[in-house]
């Protein structure tokens, strides 16, 4: 009886497709994600440029421009003015702690007045009004797409991206930094309460030993840069919303990507222009 | 002859303003609508392929087909929101395909669309719905706009629902307040979707004898799509059957009733 090693006939050729199809399907599920968002840098691209183009166009839409800087600006204050005072408590109870623990009590307001209109009340304004403006518009615009709505808009002569997008993006930039202002305003007013509280100080002296070290550049360029914020949150959400697709369930989407998406690059967006703030107004 | 035409067409098509569209229609530059050899697929599926049509002013074109067969897409390349793969789409003598924005809503001013839902805009009431083309495009005042949006209303039997909410009212309400909206601008050519579609007889016929009354006395060319065979015998002056892309048979109703193609049977006999 002899063993004679028997390779099956054919066993080479026959892996080698199966590992070039595996090799295949590897390379596909790495190239999907990666065609997804280059596609979806480039279907914003065309977007923006569509807006752009249309906003230079009249009419102003100016009725629509005031609708929708109430509906962003004034409905959202209540809740940006809750978050703003919720941070100036917190600010105020965790620098005490800190603060008392190393011996400099008196640095109290300035701690929680400069963090506050530097950081804690332009980036809460910016993640409020992504949550709230950007769901908002990602779900209307985003029915309005998929009940045709937006395509009666441009059947009727008139250009959606002038009276849908061009209103809710520039009503975003124009209201965060006045959103931001009633947060900052609120944080230092509630972080006085709290700070007084324990240890009572006058509101005039709470903010004159607050601001005794800042300038007016370190007022301005955090608060006008929640513009971009604007900027971006409303252009987010209003792409998203008018790309929506698949009924209700495209609606959901939508807005859920809005929020998403609007808020990841405010996060983003914040980092590069507090360097960017850093570098020109140090 | 036929230079004169193409010359005024062409006018209109190089400038694009209202001007030039109304100088085409008054010298008669061919018919309302022209289509030919019209194609448009979604990725491999092939909606159109190769569609010629031609609708006369005053006249009514009721486009008939199984479900899917693109008489929707149909009408939303006429009206400019998607481009077709290839052909042309004249529009009283004016090109539309590859037009730019300002272009076609010039020429969108001119045709009233009726959407398969109807596509109220849902934030507004039922006058500022029917209102919005005119407070776009007019300079009515408040006093003649509020006139002429019950006018419109009254001619759909819907003058009891101005301040009500599109939410508020059924289906086929929507659909009368959404005609009412597409004949707003006095529009010369209409594009129907279904217009009777969930309405119940009577207010079928109704919607029916408006679009004959419309033809008439506006002489107003109509593209209708509609599974209504009632409703097709009743209002077109002409019909065409789309299978699979393509125009299967073009006729009055009665040639299609009486046609032996085995498809164009089976398409009338369920009614019959």
């Amino acid at each position: 009886m002899s063993y004679t090693a028997k390779i099956p006939s054919g066993s080479i050729s026959q892996d080698a497709p199966e590992a070039t199809s595996l090799l295949r399907a590897t390379l596909t599920s790495l190239w999907s994600p990666i065609n997804g968002f280059l596609e979806w840098f480039g279907e914003l691209g065309i977007f923006v440029w569509q807006v752009l183009r249309a906003a230079v166009r009249p009419p102003l839409e100016g009725r629509e421009l005031v609708r929708q800087l109430d509906d962003i600006g004034s409905k959202s204050l209540p809740l940006v003015a809750l978050a703003g005072a919720a941070i100036g408590a917190v600010l105020a109870l965790e620098s005490r702690y800190s603060l008392v623990r190393f011996g400099a009590k008196s640095l109290l307001p300035a701690a929680v007045i400069f963090s506050i209109i530097h950081e804690t009340g332009p980036i809460v304004t910016g993640l409020v009004v992504s949550g709230r403006v950007g769901a908002g518009i990602g779900a209307e615009l985003g029915s309005m797409k998929v009940t045709e709505q937006i395509d009666a808009i441009e059947a009727s002569g008139v250009n959606p991206y002038k009276l849908l997008a061009f209103t809710r993006i520039l009503a975003c930039i124009l209201m965060l930094p006045l959103l931001t202002l009633a947060a900052d305003f609120c944080g230092v007013l509630v972080g006085w309460i709290v700070d007084t509280l324990a240890d009572p100080i006058s509101f005039h002296k709470f903010l004159h030993t607050g601001f005794a070290g800042t300038s007016f550049s370190d007022f301005l360029a955090p608060t006008f840069r929640t513009a971009v914020f604007g900027l971006l949150i409303g252009t987010i959400a209003c792409f998203q919303g008018m790309r929506s697709q698949g009924g209700t369930e495209g609606v959901g989407r939508s807005a859920t990507s809005s929020v998403v998406l609007s808020s990841l690059f405010v996060i983003l967006a914040d980092v590069i222009l507090v360097k960017l703030i850093l570098v020109f107004f140090p | 002859m036929m230079h004169a035409e193409q010359a005024v067409a062409s006018q209109a098509a190089q400038s694009g303003d209202d001007h030039a569209i109304q100088n085409a229609e008054q010298n008669g530059a061919g018919p309302a609508v022209a289509i030919q050899g019209l194609h448009k697929a979604f990725g491999a599926q092939k909606v159109l392929n190769g569609v010629d049509l031609t609708v006369a002013s005053g006249s009514t074109l009721v486009v008939l087909g199984r479900s899917g067969t693109g008489k929707s897409v149909l009408l939303r390349l006429l009206i400019g929101l998607q481009q077709p793969d290839s052909g042309s789409i004249r529009i009283h003598g004016q090109e539309i395909t590859g037009s730019n924005v300002e272009t076609m809503n010039a020429i969108r001013k001119k045709m009233g669309f009726l959407f398969q839902h109807a596509a109220l805009y849902d934030s507004l009431t039922v006058q500022e719905n029917v209102a919005f083309p005119l407070r776009r495009h007019t300079k009515m005042t408040a006093s003649e706009r509020g006139d002429r949006v019950e006018e419109l209303l009254a001619s759909v039997g819907m003058e009891s629902a101005l301040q009500k909410m599109p939410s508020d009212i059924s289906g086929g309400m929507q659909k009368r307040v959404g005609l009412a909206r597409a004949l707003a601008l006095e529009p010369g050519i209409l594009l129907l979707d279904e217009p009777t579609a969930g309405l119940d007889p009577i207010t079928s016929r109704e919607i029916d004898d408006l679009i004959l009354k419309l033809q008439e006395e506006r002489d107003v060319a109509s593209i209708v799509v509609t599974h209504d065979l009632h409703s097709a015998k009743l209002i077109a002056d002409r019909i065409v059957l789309l299978h699979q892309g393509n125009v299967v048979i073009e006729g009055t109703f009665a040639e299609l009733e009486k046609s032996d193609d085995e498809f164009v049977a089976q398409f009338f006999k369920r009614d019959s």
